[in-house]
């Protein structure tokens, strides 16, 4: 790990580097020539897949995502903002410009390449994805999540591997908290933040001294959301958890656990499935009539819910999400991002497409800012804590824990005749600043490990 | 205890179908759960068009019983005379497409059919309130069961099917044209799973993969009923139901851990499956 790069890497590095600089000038771009940080291979030391992954014209983005599986139509969504986000950073778009304005065509001048693997939201299957991109692709980027089991067996993965990592969806507070990595960054909301902005907005709304019952998927992404709303809720609104009922992600069928939640007495259904199992647990809720006598609540609100159960289910239901497409009408650069998705898809982007996007977008910042793929440098940059132009404003990165302070968006389903067209399915409601609701870094006890 | 009766129906419904099939033509058809979930899909696109619940049923069901025809003429058939590996791989691709090809046309988004008006809303049993369609499942089942049974039972073409199940070779000698009856057996098996794919449709919204896990669930039931048993499909559909319901009220994460230890120790005591006459070679 400590071998220096030989000389003839060098060479072409030179080489190649000039005649980068000769198209760069060429095309309008030269002032980044002159970045004092722009360094070569050969200044840095061989670690995971560098430099052997950087050294032609292109480098490669290894990419994991549920296609098939409870969260396959949430993984199809990160793919298309992955796959957007690299069309633009190849063809130097205006809206990765505003984001990254050193970008010109690529990162730091090669053509970016990737790999898409499906992993079913399993952990075993998405590590098999990566090693695979890694070995055989050399890939200086891996990415994947949707499922936060996934996020947290890949932060290891890429702390093992030494390959930087962006989190796709990951909705866990140990993915940033507990099982942090120096080798990853999250840019979207997550179960803390979700209580923290979700919570006022309950007790403000329906008052003290309800009775809640949860529907919890039983894995990391499910206990601690779990977790962070009913400690919120009881803690400063007296309410109290009458039931929570454990299922299994990817459960066909919710009888018993709604059967037990319709039993219990509770006001509210807090719903935190995810996926295709929030449609079928809310679809199966109406058909129990749990629905009918207990308020939804989705504290982290699940991309195409709407589309997928109808907008009757989610009328007046609170959630709380990272990105909602209404959101172009404050944010310059959101406008951007919703008109270039629509014009490349047909419809109206989600959260996960919107924060695979920021997250490729911002790691060509940290690269083009670094000026070398090297992990290590890249890391530095998101952990100088400088400010991004982002979909959500501006955002920036925690350097203790590698979380973006981001705002959450508050978000009440629509009214079906209030909807002003097929994809107005949520009205915002608030977009509350990051830092005020996030605790402390060192609360959930994250330790991000070494650099090399 | 009601999930468990809804459940083992819907699984002896579909798990008749595999085993007639596989004990007449001695294949086995891996792409049964994805005629389940053609059966669901088709249903769904005749809902979107006319409204009627009714002609979704009927639809989904003729949909999936010409398909698993021309399924049967084109491709298995050809497969009868070759090693089981290749019937296994040939079916298991042919599943692999179906799903795909849903994928390419539906997207992965899922897919939702109404249950018809009167069977809407929840039913009190006395002791808790009960979805009322899913009630009204059990009785379509219990219908189709029958109707099934009185083909396989009270027909020529059934005496021809059980025959063919003691000793395909023997009626091959008898003169009956064994390929023709194959085909039906292959259409009818086929309708059996597509049928309760359309039915199923209110209470588990449509996906391309919901054929998946449905499969390994039915493979147990015929495992437990007997092979080629159509009274052991109904029988293991039943257990399976109860089994798979009663342990996820439990501890939903060991449901599958007791279907499978369920049917190992059927394999033990009874190799041949509860009500399985013979094991085939």
């Amino acid at each position: 790990m400590t071998n220096r790069s030989s000389a003839s890497t060098s060479r072409r590095d030179f080489l190649r580097s000039t005649a980068l600089a000769g198209a760069a000038v060429a095309a309008g771009g030269g002032s980044s020539l002159f970045m004092p940080t722009r360094a070569s291979a050969a200044d840095y030391p061989a670690l995971g897949t560098f430099p052997a992954g950087s050294a032609g014209n292109s480098v490669f983005v290894g990419i994991t995502v549920p296609r098939t599986g409870t969260y396959a139509v949430q993984g199809e969504d990160e793919l298309k903002g992955y796959q957007l986000a690299i069309e633009h950073i190849n063809s130097g778009h205006p809206l990765i410009k505003a984001i990254s304005p050193k970008t010109t065509k690529g990162v730091l001048g090669k053509e970016v390449k990737y790999g898409v693997a499906d992993d079913e939201a399993k952990p075993n299957s998405a590590v098999q994805n990566i090693s695979r991109f890694i070995s055989e692709n050399k890939a200086v980027l891996m990415t994947g999540g949707t499922s936060s089991a996934v996020a947290v067996a890949l932060n290891k993965l890429a702390q093992r591997e030494k390959v930087f990592y962006v989190v796709g969806i990951s909705g866990s507070n140990d993915t940033t908290g507990k099982d942090c990595v120096r080798y990853s960054v999250r840019e979207c909301t997550y179960g803390q933040t979700a209580a923290a902005a979700l919570g006022p907005v309950l007790l403000k709304a329906f008052g003290k001294g309800k009775k809640a019952a949860y529907l919890t998927p039983d894995y990391t992404y499910g206990h601690t959301v779990q977790k962070s709303i009913s400690e919120y809720l009881n803690k400063e609104g007296g309410w109290t958890t009458v039931t929570n009922q454990v299922c299994p992600l990817g459960a066909p069928d919710y009888s018993s656990f709604l059967l037990n939640i319709s039993n219990s007495g509770a006001d509210f259904l807090l719903n935190i499935n995810w996926g295709h199992d929030a449609v079928l647990s809310i679809q199966q809720a109406k058909q129990f009539g749990v629905l009918d006598k207990q308020k939804l609540v989705i504290p982290y609100q699940v991309p195409f819910l709407a589309r997928e159960v109808g907008q009757a289910l989610i009328e007046d239901v609170y959630a709380c999400t990272s990105f909602w497409w209404t959101m172009e009408d404050k944010y310059p650069l959101a406008k951007m991002f919703v008109a270039e998705f629509e014009k490349k898809y047909g419809y109206k982007p989600e959260w996960g497409a919107n924060t695979c996007y920021m997250q490729f977008a911002m790691w060509a910042n940290a690269v083009e800012t670094a000026g070398t793929f090297y992990p290590p440098e890249v890391i530095k940059v998101y952990e100088s804590g400088a400010k991004l132009q982002s979909t959500s404003g501006e955002v920036y990165f925690r350097p203790e824990d590698h979380q973006l302070v981001r705002p959450c968006v508050i978000v009440r389903g629509k009214k079906t005749a209030a909807m002003k067209g097929k994809e107005d399915h949520w009205e915002v409601l608030d977009i509350l600043p990051g830092e005020p609701l996030m605790d402390k870094p060192d609360a959930a006890g994250c330790k991000l490990g070494d650099y090399t | 205890m009601f999930n468990g009766l809804v459940l083992g129906a819907l699984l002896a419904l579909i798990s008749s179908g595999l085993t007639i099939i596989y004990g007449t033509l001695g294949v086995l058809n891996l792409a049964h759960g994805a005629m389940f979930m053609m059966g669901g899909y088709a249903g769904f696109l005749a809902f979107e068009a006319t409204g009627s619940f009714t002609l979704a049923i009927i639809s989904g069901a003729l949909f999936v019983m010409v398909l698993g025809i021309v399924m049967e003429r084109v491709i298995i058939r050809h497969f009868y005379g070759r090693p089981n590996e290749d019937q296994i791989l040939v079916t298991f691709g042919l599943s692999i497409v179906f799903v795909e090809a849903i994928r390419f046309c539906f997207g992965s988004l899922s897919r939702s059919v109404p249950p018809p008006a009167w069977a809407t809303g929840v039913t009190p049993l006395g002791f808790m309130l009960y979805p009322t369609y899913r009630l009204v499942v059990v009785g379509i089942v219990a219908v189709a069961l029958l109707a099934l049974y009185l083909v396989l039972y009270r027909t020529r073409l059934g005496m021809i099917v059980r025959a063919g199940i003691e000793d395909s070779v023997m009626v091959d000698s008898l003169g009956i044209n064994v390929f023709r009856v194959f085909m039906v057996v292959f259409g009818i098996g086929a309708m059996a799973a597509g049928f309760a794919g359309i039915v199923n449709a209110p209470v588990v919204s449509l996906t391309p993969d919901m054929g998946e896990m449905i499969l390994v669930q039915t493979f147990v039931v015929v495992v437990i009923g007997g092979v080629g048993s159509f009274p052991g499909a109904i029988l293991g559909g039943l257990i399976a139901g109860q089994i798979l319901s009663i342990t996820s009220m439990i501890n939903p994460g060991y449901a599958y851990v007791m279907l499978f230890a369920a049917m190992t120790l059927v394999l033990l005591i009874r190799p041949r499956g509860l009500l399985g006459l013979r094991s085939r070679d």
